[in-house]
């Protein structure tokens, strides 16, 4: 076993609580050098003492090897977070013979290590660790919990299948299998595509979810959308940052919207100009607007067209309620009028995108399932060619199983370990 | 008194693993003996007489690449040739002969007195001579003639201990006719190998002067045979037809009804035989749903009587034998020569072995059935692995290594060290994942050059090699050196898509329905290539879009074998790997990432895992600096 590391495992400043985190072969002893040790996975308080100065009063929980979450015997101290405490803590734990300051994603990486976690959990808890929302929370918690690894699992099973049919009529040509396997095949091949393309269109929700959604609002100009955005980020959500785009055409605004990760933005007004800058920033609101995944369409009067047609699915609804505050359905940012309703319309569509988020999250997810959805794509149509040659399916079929084998980790991780390592905090 | 004669190798076996290894021993310029019980039971086809077949037909161009004795005996004795998959590509093509026992035997015999180095001796082995620190330096015989030598090879086939049984009956012998090896047998039980035991089965003889040929079906060979040597062209003895028949209801019904006094479904056997050979109980047992099951009934020579039923092995007692076979359409009056069998016989765990088939007591090699194969090809690509090594090992050259990349030789190698074995090994073509560039059809391409390197090849084969080569690569120049667009290719009637692409004629041959009179139209200087070099390009350039994609995966698998394995991974300390795992691990000590991902059972995710540890003991020691 390795040597014995620790950290500051919450975030650095003033703070109510820090929490240490120590993992290796000396762990006990060192919670041992400090106070009396407390029976495993049970908190208590006790005194810190390091040659004869009281550190701190924490709360002080270990765990035993086999059964922490580096897998190794292991302990948490929670101090004080002020800034001496954590200072003092971190030199006493630093002069310990045997122990360390661990280094970026130690600790994670010695859960992989041993086995607590795979690849694709790891990456769950590196999304864990960075949610901010309540969607975001649940699906870092399905990948953690191995999700990917259980599908990846179930569908090369039947890749294998698949595959142990074509080599039979291969392996066995002079033998009795006279059955001609290829329904089956093609059933199997069926359900694999149907799976992936399905997890494939997920992936790009399940990006959403994790690094937010981009919501436009549009209108002519003076209609009232910044004072909606004001309204939307004052009222109903909490805004977690705010800049100005790179120019000034586009505001956006990133908030918590129901749980989801929304980023809102305040595009320029949409109107014919001959100002060049002025169409330059138009041209680029109505980029983005496109690019987004929901627009809301703010009205002068109901049948107004603007320079971008709504698609389906798309929000409009009446600007400027306090002018004409009989109208219904109109919406004011001003006075608050229809802006609660029009912020439930708006998370009950992204709702409805994020629920097709799969338990795939990441773009190398996403690669993996393509590469096997193209090897399978293409092992259909060797089968289906008249002539077709089973050795070429059979390579296919294999293609797509290493391909698969990709989302739990296999022979090209290396590097994606060290991406993966180098992206935790310390301590995490 | 007794003498002691010395030899760089001996090899101890007649068989096909013993013949290859002699001769492959003797072709490296080491003073070969190869000591067998019986002279005139050299080359013996202890079952089907046949060579090749899918992936063991491949093996045989393979042991024929470099210079071995297998195919060119099988040509000698071929009465029926079969391209096996002829109607599939050229990469799962396996060609397979019917062979005459008598020309086949006298062939393999007449091969080795041919070689020079080579001597035979008769005796039976029943000591190994140990020398300082447990190496093997030498074999004792019946009669206490010692013979000492660098090294020895070792491929006593089904005769180690083996028992023969026919229903409740139950005799010593290593295949019928010959005795077992026992004394050897128990020796090697001293030497501390993981040894165990396996069986495999014979049907009966039949006498084809009592069958109905008339009422059979009959399987003729090819119209165009290909014969299992690229030294050869076309067949040398006179070619016959099989018969076919098949089991029915009433056959299956016997059997049915005597499962209890098969010497296999009796319990008197304790070893685990082949899934993919089974007997006429496994079949009617495991398919029971089946109403019949095919039989190929073979002749075993030219001036031979005797039929060898392709497809009911088995080991019931003789008198139920005849029942089911008499129960069959066109063996209503057949007589049985010799009822079949079962033999039980001890083999050596493979994955003790290195990759030159030493065992883990140096000078001794072990090759063929012992190491728990099955089939003549098997045991022979390993008899020429083991005897090359050896004779490598003594005069002071590099070992002769063989990879997975390159080889379906590599490929077994590699199984047989990497997993060990559970039941019988059988080569497929499924085994190989280079499959498309591991072809019947370019294995003098693969291994030639390396045997022409190392002096297993003779100058004889090197030059004829290297005239077919010149021709080949002046074939490919020819076709690569210009290219077409699809203008141009759709006037000389290619079928191709109006993509812009231009195409060079390797490119173009590889297209569906291209044939070469496409390719003169385009380059008329194309007629001058010959038929044989036009046919080898067409398979080289079918496949040349999925061997790019396998080069990629090779390249992975030469990167995953350079990540090397500390010596002092203690993989039982490993958390988080299954103890089945960890055990089979520790027992196989893979010694790179390669090898550790072709353990029997290994996840991706354990994978990970020891590369994770790699990579730390690597950065712990790069720290330690
Ligand atoms: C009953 C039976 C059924 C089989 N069924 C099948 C089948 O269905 N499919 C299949 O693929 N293969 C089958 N085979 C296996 C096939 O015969 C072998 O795989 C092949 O012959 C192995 O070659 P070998 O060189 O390893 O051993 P063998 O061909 O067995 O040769 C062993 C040689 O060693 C010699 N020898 C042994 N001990 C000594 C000693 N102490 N001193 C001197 N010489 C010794 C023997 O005389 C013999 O020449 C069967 C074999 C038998 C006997």
């Amino acid at each position: 076993m390795g040597d014995t590391i620790f950290a500051l495992a919450s975030a650095r400043g003033k703070a109510g609580v820090a929490v240490f985190r120590i993992s290796g072969p000396l762990a006990h002893q060192a919670v041992g050098r400090l106070c009396s040790v407390p029976e495993a996975r049970r908190a208590v308080v006790r005194r810190l003492v390091w040659q004869g100065d009281v550190l701190d009063e924490a709360l002080v929980l270990v765990f035993d090897a086999g059964a922490s979450f580096t897998g190794e015997a292991s302990a948490e101290l929670q101090v004080h977070g002020s800034l001496a405490v954590v200072t003092a803590v971190a030199r006493t734990l630093g002069e310990m013979p045997g122990l360390r300051m661990a280094e970026a994603g130690e600790f994670t990486r010695r859960a992989l290590e041993n086995g607590r976690l795979d690849l694709a959990q790891v990456e769950g808890l590196a999304d864990l660790i960075e949610a901010e929302t309540e969607a975001q929370r649940r699906q870092a918690m399905r990948v953690l919990s191995g999700a990917i690894g259980r599908r990846a699992q179930v569908w090369r099973q039947r890749l294998i299948r698949a595959g142990a049919l074509i080599e039979a009529t291969i392996d066995f040509a002079d033998e009795d299998v006279p059955v001609d396997v290829t329904p089956e095949v093609l059933a199997l091949i069926d359900g694999l595509t149907a799976d992936l393309q399905r997890e494939i269109a997920g992936t790009t929700a399940a990006e959403r979810v994790r690094d937010g959604f981009e919501v436009a609002i549009l209108g002519a100009p003076n209609i009232g959308k910044s004072t909606l955005l004001n309204a939307l980020a004052g009222r109903e959500a909490a805004i977690t940052s705010e800049f100005a785009g790179t120019t000034r055409d586009v505001i956006e605004v990133r908030m918590d919207l129901a749980g989801l990760a929304v980023t809102i933005l305040d595009t320029a007004g949409l109107r014919d100009t001959d100002d060049r800058v002025e169409q330059m920033g138009v041209a680029r609101a109505m980029e983005r607007a496109q690019a987004a995944e929901l627009r809301v369409f703010l009205l002068t009067y109901p049948d107004e067209v603007l320079m971008l047609t709504p698609q389906s699915g798309d929000i409009v609804v009446l600007g400027k309620a306090d002018l004409n505050p009989n109208t219904p359905g109109a919406i004011s940012g001003l006075t608050g009028q229809g802006v609660e309703s029009l912020v439930s319309r708006i998370a009950e569509r992204l709702g409805t995108m994020a629920a097709s988020a799969g338990a795939m999250t990441r773009e190398r997810h996403r690669l993996a399932m393509l590469r096997a959805f193209e090897a399978l794509e293409s092992a259909r149509s060797q089968i289906e060619k008249p002539g077709g040659a089973a050795e070429l399916v059979a390579a296919d079929l294999r293609q797509a199983m290493r391909a698969l084998d990709m989302l739990v980790g296999r022979l090209d991780v290396e590097n994606l370990l060290d991406e993966i390592f180098s992206s935790f905090c310390i301590g995490k | 008194m007794f003498h002691v004669k010395h030899f760089d190798v001996v090899v101890i076996g007649g068989g096909h693993a013993g013949a290859e290894a002699a001769a492959a021993s003797a072709r490296m310029g080491a003073r070969t003996a190869l000591v067998s019980m019986r002279k005139d039971r050299i080359g013996v086809m202890s079952c089907n007489p046949a060579i090749g077949g899918l992936g063991k037909g491949h093996l045989v161009r393979e042991v024929d690449a470099l210079d071995g004795i297998m195919g060119l005996a099988a040509d000698s004795a071929g009465i029926q040739f079969r391209l096996l998959n002829r109607r599939k590509g050229p990469a799962v093509q396996g060609p397979r002969t019917q062979a005459d026992r008598k020309l086949y035997r006298e062939a393999v015999q007449a091969l080795l007195s041919r070689q020079s180095g080579l001597e035979i001796i008769e005796g039976e082995v029943v000591d190994l001579i140990e020398g300082p620190g447990g190496r093997v330096e030498g074999v004792e015989l019946l009669d206490g003639t010692r013979l000492s030598a660098g090294a020895v090879v070792l491929t006593a086939g089904t005769f180690l201990n083996g028992i023969i049984h026919i229903g409740d009956q139950r005799k010593s012998g290593g295949r019928e006719g010959d005795v077992a090896s026992i004394r050897l047998g128990q020796r090697l039980g001293t030497l501390g190998l993981a040894r165990g035991r396996l069986k495999t089965g014979t049907p009966p003889r039949l006498d084809g002067r009592t069958i109905e040929w008339d009422a059979l079906e009959t399987q003729p060979g090819d119209e165009e045979p290909v014969m299992l040597s690229f030294r050869n062209r076309q067949p040398l003895v006179r070619q016959v037809s099989c018969g076919i028949t098949h089991t029915n209801e009433r056959t299956h019904d016997i059997v049915r009804a005597n499962l209890g006094r098969s010497a296999m479904y009796g319990g008197h056997i304790e070893g685990v035989g082949p899934r993919y050979c089974p007997s006429i109980e496994d079949k009617v047992v495991r398919f029971a749903d089946k109403t019949g099951h095919q039989i190929f009934l073979e002749p075993e020579g030219l001036d031979d009587d005797t039929v060898y039923p392709n497809g009911i092995s088995t080991s019931l007692p003789a008198e139920v034998q005849f029942d089911y076979v008499r129960s069959i359409k066109g063996l209503e009056r057949v007589q049985i020569l010799q009822p079949g069998y079962a033999i039980e016989y001890d083999f050596f765990d493979p994955s003790a072995l290195r990759p030159t088939l030493e065992s883990t007591l140096s000078g001794l090699f072990f090759a063929g059935q012992i190491n728990g194969t099955t089939g003549y090809e098997e045991a022979a690509a390993q008899g020429l692995v083991a005897g090359a090594n050896a004779a490598a090992a003594v005069l002071g050259r590099d070992p002769l290594l063989f990879s997975r990349t390159e080889s379906y030789i590599g490929v077994m190698l590699d199984d047989l060290i990497s997993r060990g074995v559970t039941e019988p090994y059988r080569m497929f073509t499924s085994r190989a994942e280079y499959r498309l560039h591991l072809r019947a059809d370019n294995a003098d391409q693969r291994l030639t050059p390396k045997g022409v390197a190392s002096g297993l090849v003779g100058p004889e084969r090197a030059q004829v090699y290297a005239e077919k080569m010149d021709r080949l690569s002046a074939g490919r120049a020819m076709l690569s050196s210009r290219t077409w667009g699809p203008q141009d290719l759709l006037a000389a009637g290619v079928a191709v898509s109006r993509d812009g692409a231009r195409r060079n004629l390797l490119q173009v041959l590889a297209g569906a329905d291209v044939t070469w009179d496409h390719i003169c139209r385009l380059e008329p200087q194309a007629a001058s290539i010959d038929a044989d070099t036009r046919s080898q390009v067409w398979r080289d350039a079918l496949y040349a879009q999925y061997l790019h994609r396998q080069d990629a995966e090779a390249d992975t698998l030469l990167r995953n074998e350079h990540v090397l394995i500390p010596t002092d991974l203690e993989f039982p300390g490993l958390p988080g790997l299954s103890n089945e795992l960890a055990a089979k691990l520790e027992r196989r000590r893979p010694a790179n990432l390669a090898e550790a991902e072709r353990i029997e059972g290994m996840t991706p995710a354990a994978l990970l895992l020891i590369l994770a540890h790699c990579r730390k003991s690597v950065q712990s020691r790069a720290a330690a600096r």
